[in-house]
């Protein structure tokens, strides 16, 4: 007696994540990149210091504490144990200002979590990257603290939260940063993404990890490469070069950390490069042209909604078919 | 004929158990965009509860002179010279809450409540009923603005009807009286009345 299932396989359509090997499950890849942000959450505790500390363990706690609040209200068994809330709660906290208050760490975790992740039914179902929406939330709900001005405090002891960020600097005042602090990270900004060399090093280990696809990064970074390269044609005087735009600001935590999502970016290798030039296109457009400095959240939320789009347009056609 | 509700039933079922806007879902646009605040929201629940309230009545009267194909348009003009008669009511003596309310006041009608008010009850029962229902589904229609004006004014501003109810050093959730905190107020507390309703459901059985 022959199984009829064999015969004829069900090919089952689900949201990412799949699981299609033991060494690849969801608390196996958010370890992943829990050890990739090990040389980010590092730079940001060393040059941010007790402002870092701070920031990351009230988003990471509130993350969990959210997670289990809400999966209760849903009654949905708790599982806590993937870690996706505390990978959430990281990248939340290094995307906030050293100098944001409590309660901006607190609400945006909690939106993240809550309305970001599970109102559409837990992990692999949410649509927008959860950070991002919590991030979003706080962005337009307390525009004071993380405007341009709400990055600067000048009476703490930390020498770089005086300054203004690298890109609103430019923005304001035309001045450009020397690339080697943009490279170390020794600027003022969101606590993950100044130093360019710790995201580097993080996003190289995703990749090689296969936890991140690397077509989404290299097609951001391409995308910014070529965009940065026509404004600087356009505009020879300007101070800020190709290689500001590449290592300042959000970017390369954006690209690495934040656009890879496996749940909220396509499933295909041509939608991941199409994901990639769009986010890539529209954080330049932001940069270039709005009255914001950065905009690279706004990018992977606009292009996380494009993502099932971009998933029934990239579907490979099996072989032999038409 | 017989088994229609009588004006009592209709005046509850608008309140809660029908309610227009956690019930029906109608009329949403309006909803979402005046309840940044209790005073418009208040304003507008008044301007519909005149509009049904008129409509429903005269639609009720003239009901055995509808001809079917042509009834949806008589709702329509009836609806229409009522939003007409508030909106420069509210032009004359409110004009800042006239200017506040924007286009919002003459798009009342195309509020599907007064429509479906029209449709359901005003062309088949009689005037004591329709007015009855008109009242009642009103005060529901007044009651969901207000619960969600509350919430996004006192989140988004600290305050209440202009007065101060939380102290000052309150950091204000601009986004509340933007309108994503009108969707995201809206869908939780669409979520919360139907959560008290299958607890209660529950408890029944």
């Amino acid at each position: 007696m022959t199984d009829t299932s064999n015969k004829n396989p069900v090919v089952s359509v689900a949201p990412s994540p799949h699981v299609f090997s033991m060494e690849m499950t969801v608390p196996v890849m958010m370890r992943d990149v829990l050890i990739a942000l090990v040389p980010v959450v590092a730079t940001a505790i060393y040059f941010f210091r007790w402002y870092a500390l701070r920031q990351l363990i009230i988003c990471v706690l509130f993350c969990l504490a959210a997670e289990v609040v809400f999966t209760r209200m849903r009654r949905r068994s708790l599982s806590l144990g993937d870690l996706s809330a505390v990978v959430t709660g990281v990248i939340l906290g290094l995307s906030l200002p050293a100098t944001a208050p409590w309660y901006v760490g607190v609400i945006s975790a909690v939106v993240a979590v809550g309305i970001g992740k599970i109102v559409f039914g837990g992990l692999g179902m949410n649509i927008f990257n959860p950070a991002m929406v919590g991030r979003a939330f706080v962005m337009i709900a307390f525009a004071g603290s993380m405007a341009a001005s709400g990055y600067i405090d000048a009476t703490s002891g930390i020498d770089m939260l005086s300054q203004a960020t690298p890109l609103s600097a430019f923005k304001q005042f035309g001045t450009a940063v020397p690339l080697s602090s943009l490279l170390w990270g020794t600027t003022n900004g969101s606590l993950g993404e100044t130093s360019a060399l710790a995201c580097l090093l993080g996003g190289i280990y995703l990749c090689v990890r296969r936890v991140a696809a690397w077509q989404i990064p290299a097609g951001i970074l391409a995308t910014v490469t070529v965009v940065g390269a026509v404004a600087n044609l356009v505009n020879l005087h300007s101070q800020w070069t190709v290689v500001h735009h590449l290592l300042g600001g959000a970017l390369l935590l954006g690209a690495f950390f934040i656009a890879t999502d496996p749940v909220t970016s396509p499933v295909t290798a041509a939608g991941k490069w199409i994901f990639g030039i769009g986010i890539g296109a529209l954080v330049m457009l932001l940069r270039l042209f709005s009255g914001y400095p950065e905009g690279v959240m706004f990018a992977v939320l606009l292009m996380n909604a494009l993502t099932p789009l971009i998933n029934r347009w990239t579907i490979p056609r099996p072989f032999g078919g038409v | 004929m017989a088994d229609q509700p009588t004006p009592f039933e209709r005046f509850i079922q608008g309140i809660l158990p029908e309610n227009p806007v956690y019930r029906q879902l109608l009329g949403l646009c309006s909803t979402l965009a005046v309840t940044n605040g209790l005073k418009p929201a208040l304003t507008m629940a008044g301007a519909v509860m005149f509009v049904l309230f008129s409509a429903n009545v005269i639609i009720s009267l003239i009901r055995n002179l509808l001809k079917p194909h042509l009834r949806i348009v008589v709702f329509t003009l009836t609806i229409a010279a009522f939003v007409t008669i508030v909106d420069r009511f509210l032009a004359a003596y409110m004009y800042q809450m006239s200017k506040a309310l924007g286009p919002y006041i003459p798009l009342i009608i195309v509020n599907c409540i007064i429509i479906c008010r029209c449709e359901v009850c005003a062309s088949r029962q009689s005037v004591l009923t329709a007015a009855a229902d008109a009242v009642g589904q009103s005060i529901g229609f007044g009651l969901a603005l207000c619960s969600i004006a509350v919430v996004r004014e006192i989140l988004g501003t600290g305050m209440l009807a202009g007065f101060r109810v939380l102290p000052a050093s309150w950091p204000s959730w601009t986004i509340m009286v933007l309108p994503p905190g009108a969707f995201l107020t809206f869908g939780l507390l669409l979520g919360l009345v139907n959560w008290i309703d299958a607890v209660r459901s529950r408890k029944k059985l």
